[in-house]
This record gives structure tokens, sequence and C-alpha cells, in this order.
């Protein structure tokens, strides 16, 4: 009998739940926030405020300070009075508790924080709370633990903090990205200038809250908002030894350039284009899974996101034809409601992006595949979309998207995949399905990846390291590797 | 491709591997669906009306099977609008009473066959075992297959003895009890499901409900998988039928998500998805009941047969 390719599954009724939606009023919001400088919020010097959105409504959630330059100033002499006067001789046990004690307050914290963050980012709420504030409290947790154990840590090598650190962070896991880079900073006797993203600063204001109330001596954690330039303001600040940034790299580059001939040390974790493999002999059905998970993740805003699937040839089609079955099943909409899978897009700016590159992809002549479903009417959202008909030369497959956009593309051997998905500028994870384990550590030696997975992916703990090859950056978080880019021997 | 009006053995190289990682995270993440208000009371009719009320005792008797019959025609006369459950299972001495029980109800009656649970028995033994609970009445057939020769690697027979009983059903509607507890991984429960089916199977059935573990999230999945992988490859439908185990509304309520999300909605009825279950029933009208008066009720005020 023929193989019936004709047959489709229906799941109209997969996506008419009934509405299951968190309660708002587990936060609290204030209507304006102020700089937090040396434990205290402060009014800007800049007298400035601006809006932050809920990227699902479009409706103002708070304001927000600007820092301009003298806030800037303000608040690396706060760090800098910390490190110099308590944080940087205070006994590592001592550290330690603090940074354990601000671990537990998120965790009790956990339902606000998370509602927060999917109010002001957009992303389901069933992520903000099993996956982002979970490994926020772990994150602190296993630093702190690290605290009063350096000397362990790098036997024999007398480790000695850095200074003042200046953070810079991304919209994509707000408050993640904050204990990413404020967590081994000051397990280490670093001080900390942080600055969340523009369009997502209210969970780091929210940590705030929870330093101030902490009792974590002033000046040790400082929190300013503002957009480009005060992240400028804060990278160019002559007081400044460290500086460590997650997000584009274009703004990678240009920090690159302005600290050239300082003594500031960097780590950079920048964008990526990920390719996700899948052999002929892999576990299909969970390999299909792992690549929704690996794109659709949090609309694709991740930098280590699977955007480039390649498929060996055998089994192209029954992988496309199981992905788009499971496309289909896909809820996207409200963020706050319990069963949303996919929820709204950062911004405009990032919704535009991303529709300009549907456009480049359909232009390019690949096939475009979305499920039929309706987009909420307010608000930035995006369909899954998968592209097949793909080929390496084309930008779609080639450019970080940073949206619920993949790729697909097949291959026939295992050098030629190696081959394909080492040709790209970016180098931060990838991913490996075959039930081989041979080919597995094959591949694993071979790829340029920071990260490679095998068969799962986007697997995150507070133990192991994370950071890029080439144009992804360089410097890892995360595990022993961490503590290393804060300190100095 | 291989033929399956025929009903020849499917090509077991094509039996794709199972990732237990994978599986196990997939299933887990379905139980995060959070099922509310009218989705949940159409779930919970839903799952009234997929259960195979179920007594499979040594000490069953006539007046037993008379009363399970009974509720199963009457989960709970209070409540007006309740679905009848899909079937009651018997063993084959019994069916004659619960045809005549259930008679002019549409409640069907499946009888356990070929040894249940063991599957220890001769070949004559199990084909005459199946005519005898057919001839009593019927509707459905539940056989379990030979462990013990599919864990020694005779896929063969195994097919050839599902073929069999499925020749001797007639018209009786077969379900195939892989007992996965007793085939432990999840390659083998995928590849027992595609034995089962490509010879002949209408329902693939997880337990006896004598083995520990019986039915979990897991296993369903990867049976479930293994059922649209059929349907892809042949266009027929073969039904599910998780058993032991579920004795809990919310776990009912995952098993009809994972059927929902992998399945779709064709699938979302009793003539492709049961549960073997012999305590559920209560659990769901205690459910219901709460859904209509906001309280929950003394687990007394609903009979127990």
């Amino acid at each position: 009998m023929e193989k019936n390719n004709t047959l489709k599954l229906k799941f109209e009724s997969a996506r008419k739940y009934a509405p299951a939606p968190e309660s708002r009023s587990a936060a609290k919001i204030n209507a304006q926030y102020e700089l937090f400088i040396n434990g205290r919020f402060e009014k800007p010097l800049s007298g400035k405020y601006f809006d932050t959105i809920n990227p699902a409504t479009e409706e103002k959630l708070s304001q927000v300070a600007e820092a301009n330059d003298a806030d800037v100033d303000r608040a690396v002499k706060a760090a800098r009075n910390a490190y110099e006067n308590v944080w940087r001789d205070m006994p590592g046990a001592e550290r330690g508790k603090y940074i354990f004690r601000i671990a537990r307050m998120i965790q009790e914290r956990a339902r606000e924080l998370a509602v927060i963050e999917t109010l002001n980012g957009g992303k389901p709420i069933r992520e903000s709370r099993d996956f982002d504030i979970p490994v926020v409290a772990n994150h602190f947790f296993y630093y702190a633990g690290w605290a009063d154990k350096l000397e362990y840590a790098f036997p024999n090598r007398r480790p000695q903090p850095l200074g003042v650190a200046a953070q810079i962070i991304p919209w994509n896991f707000p408050l993640m990205m904050a204990a990413w880079k404020i967590a081994p900073a000051i397990a280490t006797g670093n001080t900390v200038v942080l600055k969340p993203a523009e369009t997502t600063p209210l969970t780091a204001l929210k940590l705030a809250e929870i330093i101030q109330e902490s009792g974590l001596p002033p000046g040790v954690v400082n929190i300013i908002t503002g957009a480009g330039a005060t992240g400028s303001a804060l990278v160019n600040h002559p007081d400044v030894n460290k500086i460590a940034f997650t997000g584009s790299t274009e703004v990678g580059k240009h920090i690159q350039r302005a600290i050239g001939g300082t003594a500031k040390r960097t780590t950079l974790e920048l964008g990526g284009k990920a390719a996700n493999i899948i052999f002929d002999d892999a576990p299909i059905d969970q390999a299909v899974e792992g690549v929704i998970n690996g794109i659709f993740f949090n609309q694709g805003h991740v930098c280590c996101a699977g955007s480039r699937l390649y498929v060996q040839e055998s089994v192209l089609g029954e992988v496309i034809r199981k992905l788009k079955d499971r496309l289909e099943t896909l809820i996207v909409g409200d963020p706050m409601d319990k069963n949303t899978d996919i929820g709204a897009i950062n911004s405009r700016q990032q919704l535009e992006n991303i529709n300009k590159y549907l456009d480049i992809g359909r232009a390019e002549g690949a096939e475009m595949y979305q499920p039929d479903i309706e987009l909420p009417g307010k608000g930035f959202f995006c369909k899954p979309t998968i592209f097949t008909n793909v080929a390496q030369s084309n930008r779609i497959s080639q450019e970080e998207i940073f949206g619920p956009v993949l790729t697909i593309q097949s291959f026939r051997t295992d050098d030629e995949v190696i081959e394909k998905a080492n040709n790209s500028p970016y180098g931060l994870s990838a991913g490996v399905w075959t039930d081989k384990g041979s080919k597995i550590f094959n591949l694993t030696t071979k790829l340029r990846a920071g990260v490679v997975w095998a068969n799962t992916y986007n697997q995150f703990d507070p133990t192991s390291p994370f950071g890029g090859y080439k144009e992804s950056g360089y410097g890892r978080e995360g595990g022993l590797h961490g503590l290393n880019a804060y300190v100095k021997f | 491709m291989v033929d399956t009006n025929g009903a020849a053995m499917p090509l077991l190289m094509r039996t794709p591997r199972i990732d237990q990682v994978g599986v196990v995270e997939r299933a887990a993440r379905i139980t995060k669906r959070s099922i509310k208000k009218e989705t949940k009371v159409n779930g919970l009719l839903l799952t009234l009306n997929m259960i195979d009320l179920t007594t499979l005792e040594g000490k069953d008797s006539e007046g037993k099977v008379k009363q399970m019959c009974y509720k199963a025609k009457h989960l709970l006369d209070t409540y007006p609008g309740l679905p009848t459950v899909a079937a009651v299972c018997v063993y084959p001495a019994m069916v004659h009473t619960a045809k005549k029980a259930v008679e002019g109800t549409g409640i069907r009656v499946a009888s356990v066959a070929t040894g249940f649970p063991s599957g220890q028995a001769s070949h004559e033994v199990k084909i005459s075992e199946t005519k005898f609970a057919v001839e009593q009445g019927a509707d459905e057939v539940d056989m379990v297959i030979s462990r013990g020769k599919f864990l020694a690697g005779e896929y063969n027979f195994v097919f050839d003895e599902i073929a069999a009983i499925k020749e001797a059903c007639g018209n009786a509607r077969l379900k195939v009890i892989l007992e996965t507890g007793e085939l432990v991984t999840f390659d083998k429960v995928r590849r027992a499901s595609d034995i089962a089916m490509y010879a002949g199977a209408d329902f693939i059935k997880t337990s006896t409900g004598k083995v520990t573990p019986a039915a979990t999230l897991p296993v369903t999945l990867v049976m479930l998988e293994a059922i649209r992988d059929f349907h892809y490859d042949t266009g027929r439908m073969v039904g599910m039928k998780p058993a032991g185990g579920i004795s809990k509304s919310k776990l009912a309520l995952h098993y009809l998500v994972m059927l929902n999300e992998v399945l779709g909605e064709e699938w979302m009825n009793n003539q492709w998805f049961r549960f073997g279950a012999s305590s559920l029933a209560n659990d769901v009208l205690m459910q219901l009941m709460k859904e209509k008066t906001g309280v929950y009720q003394g687990k007394d005020y609903f009979s127990l047969d």
C-alpha cells in the first residue's frame, strides 16, 4: 500500500481550552520607579522618566527613571565606595549569607516575580513560573555556596575580586540575566552597577526591592535604568573594572571598540544561529518536540535558539509533517494564560524586525508555513513559522532573527552537516539528535559551539558553563567557569 | 510497504527508537495544561463515557457483575444528563450475565480472553476462549500478548497469535494488552505496539491491571505516537486504552489532553479511546458535583459498585 501523506490530523479543539489566567493581582507594580543607588531609590538627576509597557496589550505598566551620565557616575561611585570599604574585605562566608538570603527571598516571592516578568516581557506565565524564576533563585543559591570556597575553586592561586562591574543585560530573560550577572560578581567580592534592558526593567527593580530588604550593604548592587545612552555611559565610565554584556553582536562589537586601550575586562554573550541536527536514526517524535522547544521557547527570543534545523534527507518528509502537526497544537496568545505556549513578541520594533525577515525569506524563494490561527487584536504577536526549501545562502538561514522562525535544510552525510552547521559567524549552541553515542561524540568535538545538547535542547543549570565561540562572544557564565570572569590572580 | 490487508508483519527496522528522557519530559509538559470551567466539565463527562467499568477478580460472582452493570447504567441518577460508561469489562464466564444486564442501553460488553492475565495458555485454549467469549455475546475482546515470547525475540509468534485471535473475534473489536509493566522499556513498548497494530488490533491497551506499573502518561504517549505513525502509514485508525492505576479525575484529564494534542479530536470519543478503570467513575462524579454545586460531597454520597 502506498504511504499515505494526505491524511491530516485535526486539532481544532486543542486550541479551545477555557481561559485559565494567572491573577494579575499577585503582583504589585508601582506607578513610578526610581534608580536604585547606594541602597536607596533615588530620583534621577536627569529628571526624566520613560514608559514601560505590557507588550501583550500595549498598555502602560509604569514609568521608570532614565539615568544620564551624572546618574551613572553616582552609581559607579556608590559601587566603588562599597567595594573599597565593605564588600572586598568582607569574609566570603559573610558575603555568602547575604546571597543566600536574596535567593530565599526570590523563592518566597516567586509568584509575584513570575507575573511581573510575564506582564513586562510578554513571555508565557508557564515559562516565567516554571523556568525563569526557579533558575534565578538557583543561580543565587549556587554562587552563594562558592563565596567562601573560592580558594578551592582556584587552588593555590589566591583569587582577588576585580572591583566595580558594569553589567548590561537584554530583554529576553530579564531577571534570569540579572541573576547570571549579579550572583557570581558579588560572590567573588565585586560590586555591581546593573542596567536592565529598556523594555523590561520591572523585575530588576523588584530585585532591587528584595536586595534593599535583604540588608545587603548599600552600594554593593546598584540598578539603574535607561536606554542605549545610559549603557554607553556605563561602559565608558573610567572607574569601571569589568564589563559583562549580554545582547546583540552589533552592540557587543561597539563595546569592544569603546573599551579598546583600557584595562577593562569583558565578557560578551552575544547572538546565535544554532544548528539543530536530526539524523535518521534519531528518536523522531522526541526530536520533533526538542526542535519545537528549541525554537519556540520564549517566542524564539533566545540567543541559543535552535533556529537552523538540519534533517537527514531520508527522514525529512516525516520530520516536516510532524513539525506541522505539532504547530497546530501550540497555543499563541495571552501570556498570562497558563495554557499559552507562545506569548507576545517583546516590542513593536522586534516584531517589525521579525516580519522583515519573513518577507526576506519569501522573497528568497523559501516556502513559509504558519498554522491557521488567529492572533490577538492588540499587542505584538507572531505566528510560529517554519521555512522549508531553504538554502545555506539564504539570509534567513544566516542571520539571527530572534523570533519564532525556523529554517529547515536537509543533509546527507555527517561531514556535510558538520560543515554546514559550522558555516556561520555565530557559535553559541547546537543540538544533535541520534540514537548512536559515537555519532554524538564525533559531532560534539567538531561543532564550533559553546554548548552542544544531545537528544535534548535548552537545558540550563547554574553548575554548567554557558557561552560562545566566534561572534557569539567570549567568556563563560555559570558553573566554576563563571567565577573566572570575576577574579584576578 | 507492508501489506495491511493481508496482515503482514511490520518492518521492525522502521520502528523508531524512543528516547525515554524526551518522552517523560513531554508527558510532564502535558500535565501543565490547566483545564478549567466548561472544558473541565466536558472533559469529565467525556471521561465517564470512555470508561470500561471493570471487575476482574477471582471472586467475581453473577451478583457482583449485575450490580456493576447497574452502576454502569446509572452512574448518579440525581445528576441529570450524565452519559453511561462505554463498556463493562468482565471474564468470559460472566459475559452472558453482563450482556443481559446491560441489554438495550448501548453499553458494550468487553471480555478478557487468551489466558488473561498471564497469557500462559496453549494456542487452542486461547482461540477457544476467545470464541466462547464472542459466542456469549462479547462486543469486544481484551487479549494479552505472550510477553515471554516477545521478550525472547519471537516476534513472528506474537504477531501470528494476535492475527489468529483477531480472526477468532469475528465482528468483535479486539483490544491487545501489551502489559507494558513487563516490557519495561519504551523501545519494546513501541515495537509491541507496531506488531499489534499490523496484526489487526482495533485497540492497543497498556495493562492488565495485575502488574505494576500499569498505565502511565509516558507509556501512553509512546503508544499514542505509535498509533499516529500507523495512521500516517496506513490511513487506519486504532484505539487506545490505558488501564490500571487511573483513579483520579485530574489524571484522567491529563490523558485526554494528551490524546487531544497527539491524535486530535477524531480520537476524542469512546470509539477510539477508553479508560480501563474500576474506581475512576466515582472520583469523576465527585468532581462533577463539585463543579455544579461549588462544594465537595462526602464519598459516601457516591455508590460503590
